[in-house]
């Protein structure tokens, strides 16, 4: 009698999805989903999902209550937006909503030849082993089949008894399986041109990307560099909100991104991600010039993929990304984007990740 | 029936208790389930099987979620049905379960003796199971989509019923489809004589002309009105889209469902302060008087004390406990009636005992003839207020926190019924089926100082028109100033009329 509600859970899961779906831009753009997550799940407010019905406006909400009418602090927890639904997503099927909505293809990772870790598993058959691996079902059944066919069985009178030849064992086979790791490196600019409207885009695009990597991946590791006039490596927390000033010089964060490449993640067997943020202003031509030269002798040979994002701001000139973009026509394993504000960060994503790399 | 050997013993003695107590149930069937099993049947709104649809996966997300996080926990569910079905949790402790199932008995009295569930379906289960199966085949035949997206636009009109018609002595007849219905007779009728027979002298007297002129006016009126719906304006919209929306035969189908199990299930809206006071007392009763053991009675005070918390809310178990001890207690000393009333003496008052003892009687009687409305209406006193500390409050609409308004009674009172009145929905009327002369369909939402929630009505209008095929209007008023919003292809505009 039981069992069908599963049904209509799947169902109501489905309709879930499509409604975040189709609102997945407001969720990106609002960055509302940030610091929601927990243990590999995240809780999604899905506003509406229930069927319309004549009721009352409950903004003003008034009723009957009783007792002393004081002490009403502390009861934000009944407040009467009981509309919104929350719903547990895990991370990885946000990232495969992503994905669809973005069309984003899976990422062929490199070295899959290479690195490959072995599991055991009992799923093979031998015809020998040790009897305590022996396999009683199958044992049996050749049993069963030998008695057919030499016209011995009886089904009156059902009796089965296997012979040596008929003993089947369980075996291990050894399946390996190729493991891909990868490490994200996120560098931001956080010279005193860029606001708090930048950092927030920047956070809002760095989670997302991490989303859809850690879905590709099962072992990622994220490395998060700030720099202005000089870079230096730091915590997730320091990197989204710390605030510096000064000048800029991008090529310091390239150089130690390259240093942390070839001191941590140098074996060849690493997918390498780094992204870049800022808002395009370089402190000289000549800093620009060793960013490029950093870029097409060193970092981009060894990494799958080169992002810099361009976040625009009021202080900002972009002359960054055209010189990235004249210095480096052509080359496959860098992307630039340009990110107008929030609305545009879904449109990046799809640049950065589009190719599939 | 499963229960183990322990419990149905406990169970006989709680059954001839409330026999003896004067309950009077249908045979109640229990059934022992785990949680997730009872998160599955209350997400079903208690029913093993009902017709597939998504809201119920919702329903039961949203259970699993509060009871495995400890926010709430069903203590007890049972179904208004011949014979009653209730449900234990199988890790409640003894003491709980005596409690359930003394609780349990307290509704099924109620389900079986009170006006408003009268014309109840008393052999629902079997219904909702004839139900489930005709949903799928309707879905095998048509798919899964269209008939989700027609179940979702009546499952949204669910709530737009009539529920004065719960009591009335006989139930009103089940919708016909449109081909099926008779064809009205279409002959005018003849105007009626509304001369009282007098002699000439006199007739001036008896049948004043001004009189006259109005009752002829008046009976114009009513045939105006009758030629636009007939039978006046209604409430049970579900059952005026099945008389005359034009719908397939399979649409026709689900939303005769829909409207079936609405209405199974609207009588426990309209009593549920009664029904779980009345529960309460008498699960109180025969706890305390036959079934609890010394060694129970920390755990029973517990978990009642739970189940009767409150906070600064209301809590309808509480209220409807309190006003069935309330008026035991003023029958038993004869504290009412238009002598008490006059009275306003405060030490004669507090006094006053006339030794009526009529207390047992008078909460049997007003469990059968009363829903919340006319029940609180009826027995909610002053001193009830005051020794309750009952309040109106409101949410400051900047800050959000609830404001006191008011302690005053009548304020009280009013506010309570306005929350609970027509099941606690707001009253939508259709008055024109040809609205415009040309198929519209008119509703009227029944202001009473509360507006509706504007979003939510456009998307119920859609739903509406979609059924109805045909533009829908409703007329209400936002802040005090009329609005027209017209549900037409798929869009809904808003405009605000002149009147």
């Amino acid at each position: 009698m039981l069992g069908r509600i599963e049904t209509d859970h799947r169902r109501f899961r489905q309709i879930v999805h499509g409604t975040i779906r189709r609102d997945l831009k407001r969720y990106v753009s609002k960055g509302e989903l940030l610091g929601r997550s927990s243990g590999g799940t995240i809780s999604i407010p899905v506003p509406q999902i229930d069927l319309p019905h004549f009721t009352f406006g409950s903004t003003e909400g008034s009723g009957v209550g009783r007792g002393e009418g004081e002490g009403e602090e502390g009861e934000a927890g009944e407040a009467e937006g009981q509309h919104v639904l929350e719903v547990e997503v895990g991370l990885d099927e946000l990232a495969r909503i992503l994905g669809e909505e973005l069309e984003l293809p899976d990422i062929r990772p490199r070295g899959e030849a290479d690195i490959v870790s072995e599991h055991a598993r009992w799923s093979g058959i031998r015809r020998v082993g040790p009897e305590s691996l022996r396999h009683f079902k199958r044992t049996y059944r050749e049993a069963l089949k030998r008695q057919i066919s030499l016209g011995q069985f009886d089904p009156a009178h059902p009796v089965v008894i296997p012979v040596r030849d008929d003993r089947r064992y369980r075996s291990s086979q050894v399946k390996r399986r190729p493991e891909s790791r990868a490490v994200i490196i996120h560098m931001m600019d956080v010279s005193g041109s860029m606001g708090t409207e930048q950092k927030e885009i920047v956070r809002i695009e760095a989670f997302w990307i991490d989303t859809w990597l850690r879905h590709q991946y099962k072992a990622i590791q994220t490395v998060y560099i700030v720099h202005d006039a000089v870079a230096r490596e730091v915590s997730q927390h320091d990197f989204y909100h710390l605030r510096e000033s000064g000048g800029t010089k991008i090529s310091s964060a390239y150089q130690l991104c390259l240093d942390t490449i070839r001191t941590r993640f140098g074996s060849g067997d690493w997918n390498i991600y780094p992204f870049h943020f800022s808002d395009g202003d370089n402190w000289s031509s000549k800093d620009t010039a060793g960013c490029v030269e950093l870029l097409r002798a060193n970092l981009l040979p060894q990494c799958n993929l080169f992002c810099y994002g361009q976040v625009r701001s009021a202080y900002g000139s972009g002359q960054f990304k055209r010189d990235l973009d004249q210095a480096l026509p052509g080359e496959e394993r860098l992307v630039t984007s340009a990110i107008a504000d929030r609305d545009g960060i879904l449109g990046s994503i799809r640049d950065f990740l589009g190719k599939g790399r | 029936m499963n229960l183990p050997p322990s419990l149905a013993s406990v169970e006989e003695r709680i059954r001839e208790s409330a026999k003896a107590h004067g309950l009077k149930c249908f045979d109640t069937i229990f059934e022992m389930v785990d949680e997730e099993q009872l998160d599955e049947i209350a997400a079903y709104g208690g029913f093993p099987t009902r017709y597939p649809h998504w809201r119920h996966g919702m329903e039961f997300e949203r259970l699993r979620k509060s009871s495995r996080w400890g926010i709430s926990k069903i203590y007890e569910l049972v179904i208004n049905n011949d014979p009653c079905y209730a449900y234990l949790l199988a890790s409640n402790s003894l003491t709980d379960n005596k409690l359930v199932m003394a609780h349990v008995y307290g509704h099924c009295d109620f389900f079986r003796n009170n006006a408003w569930f009268r014309h109840s379906e008393r052999k629902m289960m079997d219904r909702m199971a004839n139900h489930a199966v005709r949903v799928r085949r309707i879905i095998d035949r048509h798919g899964q989509e269209a008939v989700e997206a027609f179940l979702d636009r009546a499952l949204s009109l669910e709530n737009l019923l009539d529920y004065r018609q719960l009591c009335e002595a006989s139930a009103p007849p089940r919708p016909q489809p449109r081909h099926l219905a008779e064809d009205g007779d279409d002959t005018p009728e003849r105007a009626p004589n509304f001369r009282l027979r007098s002699r000439d002298y006199m007739d001036e007297f008896i049948n004043p002309p001004e009189y006259m002129e109005k009752r002829r006016r008046q009976h114009v009126a009513e045939q105006e009105a009758e030629k636009r719906l007939p039978g006046g304006p209604r409430r049970d919209l579900l059952a005026l889209l099945l008389e005359h929306a034009p719908l397939e035969r399979w649409e026709w189908e689900l939303l005769n469902i829909v409207h079936e199990e609405a209405l199974y299930f609207a009588p426990q809206r309209v009593t549920k302060i009664m029904n779980e006071g009345w529960a309460s007392y008498w699960h109180r009763r025969l706890m305390v008087e036959d079934v609890l053991t010394d060694a129970e009675l920390v755990d029973y005070a517990d978990t009642v004390a739970g189940t009767l918390a409150e906070g600064n809310t209301l809590n309808p178990y509480k209220l409807g406990l309190e006003l069935f001890l309330d008026i035991e207690a003023r029958w038993n000393s004869g504290r009412h009636g238009p002598a008490f009333d006059a009275c306003d003496e405060m030490a004669q008052r507090e006094a006053w005992d006339k030794q009526e003892n009529r207390g047992l009687e008078q909460i049997f009687l007003s469990r059968a003839v009363h829903d919340d409305v006319t029940f609180l209406d009826a027995y909610l006193t002053e001193e009830f207020c005051h020794r309750h500390q009952l309040f109106v409050y409101r949410r400051d609409p900047r800050t959000h926190k609830k404001e006191l308004v008011t302690r005053e009674f009548s304020k009280v009172k009013e506010e309570l019924l306005n929350n609970i009145a027509n099941g606690g929905a707001p009253i939508i009327e259709a008055v024109d089926l040809n609205h415009g002369n040309r198929g519209d369909l008119l509703l009227t939402h029944r202001h009473m100082g509360r507006d509706l929630r504007p979003d939510f009505a456009e998307a119920t209008l859609l739903n509406m028109a979609a059924i109805w095929k045909r533009p829908v209007v409703l007329e209400s008023s936002v802040e005090d100033k009329l609005v027209r919003w017209v549900a037409c292809d798929g869009k809904v505009t808003m405009d605000h009329p002149s009147s």
